[in-house]
C-alpha cells in the first residue's frame, strides 16, 4: 500500500510548523513589524542563519545522503550570492548615477549613462568598462535565472567530468576543495570582472525600496529565506523518500553494488549534485543581501569544510540535522566571535572566547566525529527509543557507519 | 605690502650687474697679480679665467670651467676637482683667488693650491665658499673619472669603472683608451676593455668602429650591452607632409589603418603635429552643446531631446551652420589629411649602417636571453617544485601508504616553522640554531602525529571520510592556538648568512642559495624515504600493514604500532620541511593553510601510494605554475587558477594520478 508522503515522513510537518511559528515570533517582536524587542541586526542574523540551515540541507542531501562529501558548496553558495549581488549594485548605481547626471544641462545618453555607472562601479578595480559578465546585469529576471543557471551548470560540468571517471571518496573531496580554492582565487583577480578582493557591496540597499527602512527590509528578508528554506526542505524530503531516495543511499553505502543492479550511478549523483548546487545558489542570492557585502574571501575553501561541520555535528542523514546544525553552530559562532561572551577566568590564565572559541569549536568537532558520529540528530533516537541492536561485533552494511539503524528499520 | 615681484626683479637686475663688473675687474686684476705670488700658477690662471662660471655655482654652464680643468694636464688638477667637490675650494674676496682652506683660530688657515704652501689665514668674511651643488658634483666626478682610472690603488680604479658604467659620456671614451695598455690587473683590464668597447658603440664618432664593437658583442647577454645597444635603435613616431624627408634613418613606414597605426591613432599624430584640425569627440560635443544653451535649445534643438548622439550631431551641425562653433571634421576630411602624409618610425641614431648592426645584435641578444631566460625559468620552477614535494613528502606517506587524509598536515608544516623561531630566540648563532631546529621540529611533530594517530585516528580508520573531517576540527584548533600564543603577525625565521645571496651564473640566470639548500634538503628526504621503506625493517612492515592488515598481523607484525611510527614519520617530516618553508616564507599560523590543498593535489596527481609519483606530481605541478606565470608574469593568482583547472582535467584522464599502483598493492 503506498503511503502519502506526509504520512511517511511526519518530521516535515514538524519542521514546517517549527519554520512557521519561528518566523512568525520573530517577526511580532522585530523592530520593523512588531514590539521592537528583537534589533534589526539580530532579525538579520536570524535571516542568514535560515540561509544557512538552507544551504546545510543541500550538503546534508548531497553527503549525508548520496555519500559526496563536497568541499566546494559554499563556492555554489557565493556564486549565487554574487549574481543577486550584480544586479543589486547596478541598479543601485544606475539610481545614483542617473540622479546626478539628471543635474546636468544635456541630458545623458544611454551609453553615457551606462559608463557613468562602470565607472562608478568598476573605478575601485582601475577600470571604467563593463566587462562581459555583467551583460545582463542591468535585469533582475535574467540575473535571477543566473542564481540557477550559474551554479547549476558549474556543478553540472563539474559533476559530469568528476563522476564520470569515477573519482570517488577523499579524492572527489579534494577535487573540489581545488574546485573551490580554484574559484576563489580567480575571483581574487582584479580583471575577473567581479572587482576582486573588494567584492560586491552596499547589497542591502534595495534598488525600487529605498523609503523601506531596513528593519523592514530584514523582516521580508526574513520571510523570504524562511519560505525558501520551507520549500528546500520539502523539496529534500520528497528526493529522499522515494525509491530515488533509496536509490542514492545505496550509492552511498555501496556504489558498485548499485551499479551492478543497473543503475546509472553516475546520472542519479549528477543530478544529486546539481540540485544541490542550485539550492545553494539559492540560498547564497538570499544570504547576501542580508549580509550586505560579498567577496572572494566568503568563498574560500575553508566555508565549505565549516559547511560539512555543521551538518556533521548537527547530524549526517537527516535533515532536520542539518538544520540543527547549522543553526546552532553558526550562531554560538556568531555569539562568541562577537565578543559578548563573558571571558572565563581560571586565576592563572583568563579566556577569552573570542580567541579561544575556534579550539573549542575544532576540538568539539573532533569529539563529535569520534563519539557521537550521528551528532545532535542523534538525541531524537534516544528520545524515540530506537537503539543499535547488538551485533556483537558485526557491521550492519558493508561499511561500518554506514547504514544508518533508522533506515534499515524500515 | 607691495607685490614682491617687480623688487625681486630689480635686485636680480642689479645683482647681474655687479657680477659682470665684478668679472671685469677680477679679470684686470688677475693680469695685474700676475707678476708675483700665487696667482702666478697655470692652475690659479686657469681659475681665473673661469671664475665667473665657478662661483656662480650653476650646472648649466660650468662644464666648459671644469673640462678646462680636467683637460689642461696639469698636475694639481685632480687636487683641485677633488677639493671643489668636497667644497673645500675658497675664494678670497680681496684679490679673487683660489685657495683650499682648513678651519683655523679665529678663521681659516689657506694653502695654495697649485703649491700647496700656506698662503696665511683669512678671517670667516674675507673668504667665499665655493658651495657646488649635487648637479655640479656629478659633473665633477664624471671628471675625475679620468683620473681616477690611473690611480695606483685598484680598487680606486674600479669604482671609476663603476662611475663610467653608471654615467658615461664621451670623453671617458678616450680616456679609457690612454689607460687600457698600462692596466696591470688583468681582471681590471677586461673590464676597461669591454667598457671601452660599449663606449666605442655609444660614442666613437667612427661609424665603423661603432659597427665593429656591435658586431663584436652578437650573443652577450650582460644588461650592460642591451643598455647600450637599445638607445640606438629607439624610435620616435614621425609625421611628414607627402614622403618623409630625405636624410631620416627610417625603421619603418606605416600605414593609417592598419593594425600598428589606427586610423585614430593616426589622426591624432597629424593633430597634435599641429598639420589637421583637431577632432571634437563626444566629450567635445557636449561641451560645446552646454556651452550655447539659449532659452532651452541648443542649435534648434531642445535640449530634453539631447540624450541621444543623433540629436547631438544635429544641433552641433546647427551651431556650426551659425559659425558658434568650429564646423566637424568630415571622415573624408579624415581620410584626405591621411593620405597626405606619411607616416613612420625614425631612429634617433642618424646612421643607417649603425641602426642595422644594433638591431642585428639584439636579435641575436634576445634569442640567447630567450634561451637563458628558459633556464632560469627552469630553476624557478625545479625549487618551486622541490618546495611542494617537501610540504607533500609526509604526505604521501600518511595519505599515500596509510590512506589518512590529514588536513592538519599543513598545522605540522606550521609547528615545524614555529619551532625553528622558537629556537631561534634562544640560540642566537642562527647556524646551530637551524641545526638543532631541525631534529627539533622532527621530534616535536612527530609526537604530535603519534598523539593524534593513538587519541583520534586509529578510531577512524574504516570511515576516511570523517577522518578528514576530525583532523580538519584539529587543524583549525590547532591554528588558532598557534594564533593565541604568537599572534597574527607574521615571526622571522632568519637563515644563516651563508645562505643569504644567490649563485648568479649570468644576468639573466641566478638562483638564491636558500632554494638550493631547499632543493638538496628535498633530494635528502627523497632518499631517506627510499632507504626507509626498502632498506629497513620498518618500511617491510609499513609495506606489509599497508597491503594487508590482517596477513602482517598474523605474521606476528604489530599494525597498531606500525601504524602509529608511520604516521609520526610523515608528521615529522612535516615538522622538518616547516622549517624550511618558514626560512623564506613569512612565518604565520596560516603558513600551512597556503601549502594544504597544493600538497594534496601534488600526492594526487602523482598517485597515490608512490614515492615517484609524488616526485613526478611535484615536478609537474611546480614546472606548470611556472610556466602560466611567464605567459602572464603579473598575475600569479591566475597562474594559481589555471594550474588548479589542469590539475582537474588531469584527473580526468588519469584518475589514479601519473603512477597508478596496480594489482594488490592498489587495495580496492
Amino acid at each position: 500500500m503506498r503511503q502519502s508522503f506526509v504520512a511517511k515522513n511526519p518530521s516535515v510537518l514538524v519542521f514546517l510548523a517549527c519554520l512557521g511559528l519561528f518566523t512568525l515570533g520573530v517577526s511580532v517582536l522585530s523592530e520593523g513589524m512588531g514590539i521592537g524587542l528583537i534589533s534589526t541586526s539580530f532579525v538579520k542574523t536570524l535571516g542568514k542563519t535560515l540561509c544557512l540551515c538552507l544551504v546545510a540541507i543541500a550538503m546534508d542531501l548531497v553527503w549525508g545522503y548520496a555519500g559526496i562529501l563536497s568541499l566546494g558548496h559554499f563556492a555554489f553558495f557565493g556564486l549565487g550570492g554574487y549574481m543577486i549581488g550584480m544586479w543589486l549594485m547596478y541598479a543601485r548605481t544606475e539610481g545614483i548615477v542617473a540622479a546626478s547626471l539628471s543635474n546636468a544641462e544635456i541630458p545623458p545618453t544611454p551609453d553615457e549613462l551606462r559608463s557613468a555607472i562602470a565607472n562608478q562601479i568598476f573605478g575601485v578595480v582601475g577600470s571604467s568598462d563593463f566587462p562581459a559578465i555583467w551583460v545582463f546585469a542591468h535585469s533582475l529576471p535574467l540575473q535571477m535565472a543566473l542564481v540557477v543557471l550559474v551554479p547549476g551548470l558549474l556543478a553540472l560540468v563539474f559533476g559530469w567530468l568528476a563522476f564520470r571517471s569515477r573519482v570517488t571518496g577523499v579524492y572527489l573531496s579534494i577535487l573540489t576543495q581545488a574546485m573551490t580554492l580554484a574559484l576563489a582565487l580567480y575571483l581574487f583577480q582584479n580583471d575577473s570582472g567581479l572587482r576582486g578582493n573588494n567584492g560586491l557591496s552596499g547589497l542591502q540597499n534595495i534598488p525600487g525600496a529605498e523609503g523601506v527602512p531596513q528593519s523592514v527590509i530584514s523582516v521580508w528578508f526574513l520571510w523570504a529565506s524562511a519560505a525558501a528554506l520551507g520549500l528546500g526542505y520539502v523539496i529534500a524530503a520528497f528526493v529522499v523518500s522515494g525509491k530515488f531516495g533509496s536509490v542514492i543511499r545505496g550509492i552511498r553505502d555501496d556504489e558498485a553494488r548499485v551499479r551492478f543492479l543497473g543503475y546509472s550511478v553516475e546520472g542519479y549523483k549528477l543530478f544529486v549534485f546539481t540540485l544541490t548546487a542550485v539550492i545553494a545558489g539559492i540560498a547564497g542570492a538570499l544570504y547576501y543581501p542580508q549580509a550586505g557585502i560579498i567577496n572572494p574571501k566568503e568563498i574560500a575553501p575553508i566555508a565549505s569544510i565549516y559547511l560539512a561541520v555543521w551538518v556533521a555535528i548537527g547530524g549526517r542523514g537527516r535533515l532536520y540535522g542539518a538544520v540543527i546544525g547549522a543553526a546552532l553552530v553558526s550562531l554560538l559562532s556568531t555569539w562568541f566571535t562577537g565578543g559578548r561572551v563573558p571571558d572565563l577566568p581560571l586565576g592563572f590564565y583568563t579566556i577569552s572566547w573570542v580567541d579561544w572559541w575556534q579550539v573549542l569549536l575544532g576540538l568539539s568537532f573532533v569529539l563529535v566525529t569520534l563519539f557521537a558520529p550521528k551528532g545532535i540528530g542523534g538525541l531524537f533516537d534516544l528520545v524515540a527509543g530506537r537503539r543499535a541492536p547488538d551485533r556483537h561485533g558485526a557491521d550492519l552494511g558493508p561499511d561500518p557507519g554506514a547504514l544508518r539503524e533508522k533506515e534499515a528499520e524500515r | 605690502m607691495p607685490p614682491p615681484f617687480p623688487d625681486r626683479l630689480t635686485a636680480m637686475r642689479i645683482l647681474l650687474a655687479a657680477l659682470t663688473f665684478l668679472c671685469l675687474v677680477a679679470t684686470a686684476g688677475a693680469q695685474d697679480i700676475a707678476a708675483d705670488g700665487p696667482a702666478a700658477t697655470p692652475l690659479q690662471s686657469l681659475l681665473q679665467e673661469h671664475r665667473a662660471a665657478i662661483e656662480q655655482g650653476a650646472r648649466r654652464g660650468i662644464g666648459p670651467a671644469i673640462e678646462a680643468l680636467r683637460d689642461s694636464g696639469l698636475p694639481e688638477a685632480r687636487l683641485i676637482l677633488e677639493k671643489w667637490q668636497a667644497r673645500e675650494l675658497w675664494l678670497r674676496k680681496a684679490d679673487g683667488l683660489f685657495f683650499l682652506a682648513e678651519p683655523a683660530e679665529g678663521g681659516y688657515r689657506l694653502t695654495d693650491p697649485a703649491t700647496g704652501e700656506a698662503a696665511g689665514s683669512a678671517t670667516r668674511d674675507e673668504v667665499i665658499q665655493i658651495r657646488p651643488n649635487s648637479g655640479i658634483r656629478a659633473v665633477l666626478a664624471g671628471a675625475l673619472v679620468q683620473f681616477q682610472l690611473t690611480d695606483p690603488n685598484p680598487a680606486v680604479r674600479a669604482a671609476a669603472l663603476d662611475a663610467i658604467a653608471r654615467r658615461s659620456e664621451a670623453g671617458h671614451l678616450d680616456a679609457l683608451r690612454a689607460v687600457l695598455e698600462d692596466e696591470p690587473d688583468p681582471r681590471l683590464k677586461a673590464r676597461k676593455a669591454r667598457l671601452e668597447r660599449l663606449l666605442t658603440i655609444s660614442f666613437d664618432p667612427d661609424p665603423d668602429a661603432r659597427i665593429a664593437a656591435i658586431e663584436g658583442f652578437a650573443g652577450d647577454i650582460g644588461v650592460d650591452v642591451r643598455a647600450a645597444l637599445n638607445p640606438l635603435v629607439a624610435t620616435t613616431r614621425a609625421v611628414a607632409p607627402g614622403e618623409p624627408p630625405a636624410g631620416e634613418n627610417i625603421a619603418r613606414r606605416l600605414s593609417p589603418g592598419s593594425e600598428a597605426l589606427p586610423r585614430e591613432a593616426a589622426y591624432a599624430i597629424l593633430v597634435e603635429a599641429g598639420l589637421a584640425p583637431p577632432r571634437i569627440g563626444r566629450p567635445g560635443i557636449r561641451a560645446a552643446l552646454a556651452a550655447h544653451v539659449e532659452g532651452g535649445r541648443v542649435g534648434g534643438v531642445p535640449v530634453a531631446e539631447l540624450n541621444s548622439d543623433a540629436a547631438r550631431e544635429r544641433a552641433y551641425a546647427g551651431l556650426a551652420a551659425a559659425g558658434l562653433v568650429p564646423a566637424h571634421v568630415t571622415e573624408a576630411g579624415i581620410d584626405a589629411a591621411l593620405a597626405a602624409h606619411s607616416f613612420y618610425d625614425r631612429y634617433a641614431e642618424a646612421d643607417p649602417r649603425v641602426t642595422e648592426a644594433a638591431s642585428a645584435a639584439l636579435s641575436a641578444i634576445a634569442l640567447m636571453v630567450g634561451g637563458n631566460q628558459m633556464a632560469d625559468l627552469a630553476l624557478d620552477a625545479l625549487s618551486l617544485a622541490s618546495i611542494y614535494f617537501l610540504a607533500a613528502i609526509g604526505l604521501a606517506i600518511t595519505f599515500g601508504v596509510m590512506r589518512v587524509i590529514n588536513m592538519a598536515h599543513g598545522e605540522f608544516i606550521m609547528m615545524g616553522a614555529y619551532t625553528g623561531y622558537v629556537v631561534q630566540q634562544f640560540i642566537p648563532d642562527y647556524t646551530i640554531s637551524i641545526l638543532v631546529a631541525l631534529p627539533l621540529a622532527f621530534a616535536i611533530t612527530f609526537g604530535a602525529g603519534v598523539a593524534m594517530e593513538r587519541l583520534v585516528i586509529r578510531w577512524l580508520y574504516n570511515r576516511p571520510l570523517e577522518t578528514l573531517l576530525a583532523t580538519f576540527g584539529i587543524s583549525i584548533a590547532l591554528q588558532q592556538l598557534a594564533k593565541n600564543i604568537f599572534g597574527t603577525q607574521a615571526r622571522p625565521l632568519t637563515s644563516p648568512a651563508w645562505l643569504d645571496g644567490s649563485l648568479v651564473i649570468n644576468d639573466v640566470v641566478s638562483i638564491s642559495y636558500i632554494r638550493i639548500a631547499i632543493f638538496v634538503l628535498a633530494l635528502m628526504f627523497l632518499g631517506l624515504f627510499l632507504f626507509i621503506m626498502r632498506r629497513t625493517r620498518l618500511g617491510l612492515e609499513v609495506r606489509a600493514v599497508t597491503q594487508n592488515p590482517r596477513m602482517a598481523a598474523s605474521m606476528g607484525i604489530n599494525p597498531d604500532r606500525i601504524n602509529m611510527l608511520t604516521f609520526g614519520l610523515g608528521s615529522g617530516i612535516a615538522g622538518v620541511a616547516g622549517v624550511a618553508i618558514g626560512l623564506y616564507a613569512k612565518v604565520t599560523s596560516e603558513l600551512g593553510q597556503d601549502y594544504i590543498v597544493q600538497s594534496f593535489m601534488t600526492v594526487v596527481v602523482g598517485g597515490v601510494g608512490n614515492i615517484w609519483g609524488t616526485l613526478l606530481g611535484a615536478t609537474l605541478i611546480g614546472f606548470l605554475q611556472k610556466g602560466i606565470e611567464w605567459f602572464n608574469p603579473s598575475n600569479t593568482l591566475a597562474a594559481q587558477t589555471y594550474m588548479i583547472l589542469f590539475i582537474i582535467l588531469f584527473i580526468q584522464f588519469r584518475p589514479r594520478g601519473i603512477i597508478a599502483l596496480k594489482g594488490r598493492a592498489a587495495g580496492d
